[in-house]
């Protein structure tokens, strides 16, 4: 256990240097996710503000569903898509051997290739956001609350990262699937508003299948202290399913791996 | 001459490698699920009254005809030719005897056909689920495939200057995610123009990203006056020409100072 602490501090600080060499570039990437929250804080905004509540939902309530969102989607795009992405490049190119071959397991050793450490902005600015929906309500979450929804975000991020190597484990079976990462990307977007805005059967397809209801709208009840007795339960057996459903994958596709030279 | 002697075979090249890498293009096109998300936000607002001009209906028909039209005059060449002059690839297609622009625009024209495959059922959906006056007179129908070619000639040249900063810069791509952040938001594609404060409409009027999208889609669910699309066609085709006179300009003088790095 120790080993693999320190190999994820060492995968973490390679990927930090990395960032810190082009640093302009990073630079940008960082104001960039700055600008594409802000942005879709936009329709939010013109939807909701100052106008009756939507589907149970009102304005500063609707905006802790996207304060979870924007953090979740740091913890995305800065922690679980940059090693994905690379783990497709390493199965193209056939070098996946030179991963497999070392003494650690390698499902850790993919998923933490590679971090992109500036997107922790987007950690900062959903965060911000948390606070000041918070300022709009008028009152703080309790502390209990707290402590539920960061328990329900821990959650959340197995849950995301369980689905990402799901569909990574995919690409030893089809190998063009490097944008397979973008339409799961697009379909996360989804998760910035509130599960209850869907209808039919778009609402069961992002409560069972995919579950974005698990990972931004229960977080985000909880912290609004009005989450369904039962939910958390839910949510906890839910990320267990998908956990262990990820490792499952993963390992069976492992074993079909032939690599490029056989 | 030649180059329109050889045109009609560019585009069937394009539309063979279109066919060939259809999976791929499939995947792509359902990346675009942006206004799906915009969609599900607005018809859960106009459940119970309308915004403005719009209830339910009228947003489905307003957010499919925003995937229809971005399919229909959508182009990549921004990112093909980042990734030509950085790996110097280019070189390859400079020796070529016919511009190189020219061979972009017929593999991104000859794609349409295909995307018009996929984007049709959206289309048919729209159309039956009844928020959508969509016009059948010819004049507005010619007015709309005018506003699409527009929105095309726009998008494709706007995508050869920024690919054209290349020459020039490191960070181009940065620049274009610039131009899509503010595409995003004024062209009517997270939320229809309409429904903003005016001030917003009349800045966004007189911007491009408008007539990249919300322009055409606009005349396809029948929302604008005829005087309002000539007013626009003008306007857009102002823009589309302004835009090939820069990209022109830009890709000579970056030429001269390409030096085909390693290609």
């Amino acid at each position: 256990m120790r080993r693999y602490l320190k190999l994820l501090a060492l995968q973490l600080r390679m990927s930090i240097a990395l960032g810190a060499q082009y640093r302009w570039d990073s630079l940008t990437q960082g104001a960039l996710s700055l600008v594409w929250t802000v942005l879709g804080l936009v329709p939010l905004y013109v939807a909701l503000h100052r106008r009756p509540a939507v589907a149970g939902w009102t304005y500063e309530q609707a905006l802790v569903v996207v304060g979870w969102f924007t953090v979740l989607k740091g913890v995305l795009d800065g922690a679980v898509n940059p090693s994905l992405i690379l783990v497709v490049e390493h199965i193209r190119k056939g070098t996946l051997d030179f991963v497999l071959m070392k003494p650690a397991d390698a499902q850790f050793l993919v998923s933490t290739a590679r971090f992109e450490p500036w997107r922790a902005i987007d950690l900062v600015a959903g965060t911000a956001i948390l606070v000041w929906a918070f300022h709009l309500l008028g009152s703080p979450p309790s502390a209990a609350a707290i402590a539920l929804s960061v328990l329900l975000l821990l959650l959340a991020v197995a849950v995301l990262y369980s689905l990402w190597i799901m569909v990574v484990a995919a690409a030893f079976w089809v190998v063009r699937l490097d944008n397979l990462s973008y339409l799961m990307s697009s379909l996360f977007d989804f998760g910035r508003w509130p599960v209850s805005i869907f209808k039919g059967p778009v609402r069961f397809f992002f409560t069972f299948v995919v579950p974005i209801a698990l990972m931004t709208t229960y977080p985000a009840e909880a912290l609004l202290g009005r989450l369904a007795p039962g939910s958390a339960w839910v949510g906890i057996a839910g990320a267990l399913i998908f956990a262990l459903g990820g490792r499952f994958v993963f390992t069976h596709a492992i074993g079909r791996y032939t690599s490029a030279s056989s | 001459m030649r180059t329109v002697t050889a045109y009609p075979t560019l585009l069937r090249i394009g539309f063979a490698s279109a066919v060939a890498y259809r999976t791929e293009m499939l995947v792509w096109m359902l990346t675009m699920t942006m206004p799906f998300v915009s969609l599900a936000l607005w018809s859960a607002v106009a459940a119970d009254m309308p915004v403005g001009r719009f209830d339910q209906k009228a947003f489905t028909a307003y957010f499919l005809a925003t995937i229809v039209v971005r399919q229909l005059s959508g182009s990549w060449v921004v990112w093909e030719l980042i990734q030509e002059i950085k790996s110097g690839a280019l070189s390859s297609r400079l020796l070529k005897p016919i511009h190189p622009l020219v061979v972009y625009s017929a593999d991104n024209l000859a794609a349409i056909p295909l995307r018009a495959l996929f984007a049709a059922p959206l289309a048919l959906f729209g159309i039956a689920s009844g928020g959508a006056a969509v016009p059948h007179q010819p004049h507005l129908v010619a007015a709309f495939l005018l506003s699409l070619f527009g929105a095309w000639i726009i998008t494709f040249f706007v995508m050869v200057i920024v690919g054209s900063l290349t020459f020039f810069m490191e960070s181009s791509t940065s620049i274009f995610d610039i131009w899509l952040a503010f595409f995003m938001l004024l062209s009517g594609y997270l939320v229809p123009l309409e429904l903003f404060p005016s001030w917003v409409r009349s800045v966004a009027d007189v911007l491009p990203f408008r007539y990249t999208l919300g322009f055409p889609v606009e005349i396809l669910i029948g929302m604008s006056s005829d005087a309002d699309i000539v007013r626009g066609l003008a306007i857009q085709y102002a823009y589309g020409g302004g835009a090939a006179a820069l990209a022109l300009l830009l890709w000579r003088t970056g030429v001269r100072r390409f030096g085909a790095f390693g290609g």
